[in-house]
Order: C-alpha cells, then sequence, then structure tokens
C-alpha cells in the first residue's frame, strides 16, 4: 500500500473497482461459516451500537425540546459562533487546501534540500495538537510574546495585541489550524500528484503543452476528483476542531471567537446547560448530514467492494 | 526554435523588431547564443534562489512555534516574561522539576504519563483487532450485509467526534464508567475503528482469495485463515493503523478531559491542559512538559515514517 496506491484508488473511485468483484469463496455462506463471519463482526457492532448510535439518540433526544432553541436563537453569541464557524472553515479550509496544493507542486522538485525540508515541514503535524497550539498562544501574546519580539527585533516595529481583537483572534485560530494541519493535506496532494504518470506530461509537451497548459489539461483533470475529497474532509475535521479556538484565543476575547465546536462544550461545562449545549450542536447537522452524505458516497466509490 | 533564436538575438544584439533576424552577421550570431545561454543559467539560478528563499520561509513558519515552545522551557522562571528570543540564562531546570515531579500539577506526572501509554497502547490493541475481524468478515467473508457494516464505519469516521462529546459523557456516567481510563479507551476506539476498516479494505484487496480457498481446501476454517494467513499479510496496513491509533490516543485533549478529572486517572494531556486554570502558572513548566509530552509521538512519527505515509493519505487523525 504505499503513498500513490492509494491516492489514485481515490481518484478512479467508479471505473475498474466497482465492478472487479471478485468472488469469495464464502459467497453465499452458511452453517458453521456463517456462524463465524456474524462472530467477526459482532465486536465492530456492539461498540458502533454501545459508542456511536446510542449517543446520537441519546443527543437527539436531549436536544428535542423546541423551547432549547428559542433559548439559543436569544443568544448573541450563538450568532457570533455560527458567523465564526463560518469563517473559520470558509476561509481556512480553502486557504489551506490551495497552499497544500501549490505546496505540493513545489515538493515535488526533486532537489536534496527540498527533500530535507520536507522532514522539517512536517514537524507541525507531528507535533500533537495540544502543546502545539500553547505555543502558538504564547507566540502571540501582546506583551511578551515572541513574535512581537522579533518584530521589534528584526524590523524595529511594535507589534499588536493579537489576541484582544476579535478578527485577529479568529485570524489567530485559522492561521493556527493551517499550520498544524497543512503538512498532511500537502501530502496527500503530493501523493496524489505523484501518482500523474509521467508519460502524460511528456505527451503534452510533445504537443507544446507549455506550464499552464499542462496544468490546465493534466494536472487538473486528474487531481479534481482528489482534491473535492479533500475539501470535504478538510471541512468536516475543521467543523469539528475544538483544540485551535480552544487552546489559541480560547474563545476570547468575551468569547467573540468561539465556534460551533467550542461553544457547545462551553455552554455544557462552564454554565452547565449541557441540552442547550446539545441544541447548539444540533443546529450544525443541516450542513453537517449532507457534507457526511457526499463523503460517504464519495469515500465508499474509492473503496470499491460495497 | 528559429522564433525563439530571434527574439533572444534581438534581446541580446541589439536587433530587436528588425525583419530577417537570421541574416545576422557570423560574429553576432554566436555572441548572441552565448547571450542566450547566459540568460537561462542566470534565469535558472533566479528561479533556483527564489526557491530557496521560498523554503526559508517555510522552514521559519514550521520552526517558530517549536522553537517558541523550547525557548519558554529553557528559561528560568523569572524570565519567563522577558520573552527574549534567546534566553539570558538558558537552563535545564524546568525539565528538572518535571521529570522529578517537584511541582503540584505535577505531583502524578509519571503516572499520568503511563496513564497515556496504557489508554494509546490499549486503543491501539482494540482498533487492530475489531478493525481487522470486521474488515476480514466484509473483504473476505463477504457476509450478507456487510455493506452496512462498511457504511457505519464511514459514517462514524466523518463525524466528528467534538460534537458527540456531550451525550458521550452523560452515556459513559450511565456506564458507570467516568474516572476510569477504559472509557476513554472505548470512545477513542470506536472513533479510530472506522479508518482502520478503511484501509484494511483497501488492503485486503491485494492479497489473493486464491490464498484463502487453498487453506480452505487443506481444511482451515474461517479463525485460523484470519490468524494464520490474514494477519501476517497484512503487517504493513497493521503497522499504518496501529501507529494511527496510538497518536490519535496520545493527541486526544476533549475526551480525556471530559471523561478523566482525577489526578490519578488523567492523563498527560489532561495535566497538562491544567496549568492553564491560573494565570500565574509557571509557563516554562507547562512547556518543558508540553515538549516531554510532544516527543514519543514525534519519535514515533519520524520513526514509522514510511508506513505512515501510506495510512497518511487516506485519513489521518480526525481534527
Amino acid at each position: 500500500m504505499s503513498v500513490t496506491q492509494q491516492a489514485v484508488a481515490i481518484d478512479r473511485g467508479f471505473s475498474e473497482q466497482r465492478f472487479a468483484r471478485r468472488r469469495g469463496m464464502f459467497s453465499g455462506i452458511h452453517g458453521a461459516d456463517y456462524v463465524w463471519a456474524l462472530a467477526f463482526a459482532v465486536p465492530y457492532v456492539v461498540i458502533f451500537l454501545a459508542f456511536v448510535i446510542y449517543p446520537i439518540c441519546y443527543g437527539l433526544w436531549l436536544g428535542s425540546e423546541p423551547q432549547l432553541y428559542s433559548q439559543l436563537f436569544a443568544d448573541p453569541r450563538y450568532f457570533t459562533a455560527v458567523i465564526n464557524t463560518l469563517i473559520y472553515v470558509g476561509v481556512g479550509v480553502n486557504l489551506m487546501l490551495g497552499l497544500a496544493f501549490l505546496l505540493s507542486g513545489f515538493f515535488i522538485r526533486k532537489r536534496w534540500w527540498v527533500k530535507a525540508l520536507l522532514v522539517v515541514f512536517i514537524l507541525p503535524w507531528a507535533t500533537p495538537a495540544l502543546p502545539a497550539y500553547m505555543s502558538i498562544h504564547w507566540l502571540l501574546d501582546g506583551q511578551w510574546g515572541m513574535l512581537n519580539n522579533l518584530l521589534w527585533f528584526v524590523f524595529g516595529i511594535d507589534g499588536p495585541v493579537y489576541l484582544n481583537s476579535h478578527w485577529m483572534g479568529l485570524s489567530a485560530n485559522i492561521g493556527a489550524d493551517i499550520w498544524k494541519n497543512l503538512p498532511f493535506w500537502t501530502i496527500i496532494l503530493l501523493a496524489g500528484r505523484m501518482s500523474i504518470p509521467q508519460e502524460l506530461y511528456e505527451a503534452a509537451a510533445v504537443d507544446g503543452a507549455t506550464g499552464l497548459r499542462k496544468f490546465a489539461h493534466v494536472t487538473y483533470p486528474l487531481m479534481a476528483n482528489l482534491y473535492f475529497v479533500c475539501i470535504l474532509l478538510a471541512t468536516v475535521f475543521a467543523l469539528g476542531n475544538f483544540n485551535a479556538t480552544y487552546f489559541v484565543s480560547g474563545g476570547g476575547p468575551a468569547m467573540s471567537t468561539e465556534v460551533l465546536a467550542t461553544l457547545g462544550i462551553r455552554y455544557a461545562y462552564t454554565v452547565a446547560l449541557p441540552r442547550l449545549g446539545v441544541a447548539e450542536v444540533m443546529t450544525a447537522l443541516p450542513v453537517l448530514i449532507p457534507l457526511v452524505y457526499i463523503l460517504m458516497r464519495k469515500l465508499r466509490v474509492s473503496e470499491g467492494q460495497l | 526554435m528559429s522564433v525563439t533564436y530571434g527574439r533572444t538575438a534581438g534581446a541580446g544584439a541589439g536587433f530587436a523588431g528588425q525583419p530577417g533576424a537570421d541574416k545576422v552577421p557570423a560574429v553576432a550570431r554566436s555572441s548572441a547564443r552565448l547571450h542566450t545561454k547566459l540568460h537561462y543559467r542566470l534565469q535558472r539560478y533566479a528561479l533556483e534562489a527564489l526557491a530557496i528563499a521560498f523554503g526559508l520561509v517555510l522552514a521559519i513558519w514550521s520552526l517558530l512555534p517549536i522553537y517558541n515552545m523550547w525557548m519558554i522551557a529553557l528559561d528560568s522562571h523569572d524570565d519567563v516574561f522577558s520573552g527574549a528570543i534567546w534566553p539570558d540564562h538558558p537552563s535545564l531546570d524546568s525539565f528538572r522539576v518535571v521529570v522529578t515531579q517537584d511541582f503540584w500539577y505535577l505531583s502524578r506526572f509519571w503516572h499520568q504519563f503511563g496513564n497515556s501509554f496504557y489508554v494509546g497502547l490499549a486503543v491501539m490493541f482494540m482498533t487492530l483487532t475489531i478493525g481487522s475481524l470486521a474488515s476480514f468478515t466484509i473483504g473476505r467473508m463477504r457476509i450478507k450485509h456487510g455493506w452496512m457494516l462498511s457504511n457505519a464505519a464511514l459514517m462514524t469516521y466523518v463525524i466528528p467526534a467534538s460534537f458527540l462529546a456531550i451525550p458521550m459523557y452523560r452515556i459513559m456516567q450511565i456506564y458507570g464508567m467516568t474516572n476510569n481510563l477504559w472509557s476513554v479507551i472505548l470512545a477513542l476506539s470506536t472513533f479510530a475503528t472506522p479508518y482502520a476498516i478503511f484501509i484494511f479494505s483497501q488492503y485486503g484487496k491485494s492479497i489473493p482469495m486464491e490464498l484463502d480457498e487453498s487453506a480452505r481446501i487443506d481444511g482451515a476454517n474461517p479463525f485460523q485463515i484470519y490468524y494464520r494467513i490474514y494477519l501476517p499479510l497484512m503487517a504493513p496496513a497493521l503497522v499504518a493503523v496501529g501507529t494511527y491509533a496510538l497518536l490519535l490516543a496520545w493527541n486526544e485533549y476533549l475526551y480525556n478531559f471530559l471523561l478523566l478529572s482525577t489526578p490519578d486517572s488523567m492523563t498527560v494531556a489532561v495535566a497538562l491542559a491544567q496549568f492553564l486554570n491560573s494565570d500565574e502558572s509557571p509557563w516554562n513548566l507547562m512547556m518543558a512538559t508540553a515538549i516531554i509530552y510532544a516527543m514519543p509521538p514525534i519519535i514515533l512519527y519520524y520513526g514509522f515514517r514510511r508506513y505512515m505515509a501510506a495510512g497518511l493519505t487516506m485519513g489521518g487523525v480526525k481534527g
């Protein structure tokens, strides 16, 4: 299972794999074999029922009172959080994937120092989220943060107090998320790029295609599906990203940078209104369900054998 | 070719816009060729220099927060607020304090470190066992409603874990498992298993069905096929997914925080975030703890980079 194979597997989707069903020797199984098959499936079914279905149903029940929603919609912090989430996801994901795409083009260059740089570039991804975001929080501290010291040291300018304003706080959260996850998406898109056969570029070059045209007629059509799946996955991950907001801006100043993932927890554990927290998460469902549906279709296609 | 030649000749030797540039005297032509060569070489160097400059910016961007972590950790307590780019009196004292548990937030540090390891290894074991069994039924035995299992797994994979946190917390109370490491282990295994099923199903396709069939003819039962044939051949995928599960568990914060609150049941992540409860915590100790906490995943990641790269491609850690 090389990096490339998997990326290709995502790309191809429909064509071969779906129809290339191999008949298993257990197909149409019965008797003892059927018992074995069931026994093998039981552990997953059990944890799925106990820790996915039950919490979901419990959550639906917790958030089923209509009165909760009037309470929620009367709270201005909720609307701030919705707008923040839209900005966080909309700007953050597109910026991150766009950068990742450009960087994958950079990292495909075969230079020794590019390979060495890739090793360094991976470091944010290998670092656990909690220490990384804590460090970014301190880096951005207005009074004694290193960034402002560097700005003073190198350019002689006084940096702002980043985490004291709504916009800069939100940007800091987005920036921290990008810092942490950019290497991951870059590597996926890099794998996708590497799976494009070199012959296609050579053929395009023979036909007289140069830079931009090679991109438009070879890279783009072959990467589009992978890029789309990545955008969707990154959107879901960003929607659920609790750590970045919680540890970089802490939701501050005055809860103005909270997103849905953190505000729900805040309702439940700081204000002790768990039902309100669940209701808040539930309002994300109209966006989440279509996303999950499309993603399931897309990923299932690449899995092929379903 | 001629177009290029004409253009560079024009630019180099001053024949711009003149019709019939190919009638240039021989001397001028050779000098133009020299110019072309030089021009291209310069262009290449300029591009390379630009790429290197970009690479430097990228390296600084990647390393700055990590450098910052070290600098705060190396500060002695009084200097933390100086924010110096290089500490005046760098010392490893904060690491000593953490390692010897010499601060009250850290009084159970090694115990909590052990908890983190225990949770990580247990999640890894659970994920590999449950995931490989399920993928064997779906992929090799072709159980009748196997697609439902796969769909269930996919759905779990694409639901953000943080959205399920509140009901999950209540449910763990109902199960009577709060402050029990197994509450976290079970919850995280649930979130890691779908990825395992996904990767195992992908990888399993590369193992020929004929192996199963011939083992079958030799009289092996399904469990023997699973244990003796399927698992050994899946080794690379098992390593990739195992590393993924271990890292997912080690790095998780929210569920640890919600489900584990006594000093003895805490994992390092929760203990580390405790520093944020007070405005006057010793930040150098916090960063030293953070560095020690970050070490195992970084070592593991770079050690298993090859396998991880394969596993990375289609899923990665949920945010």
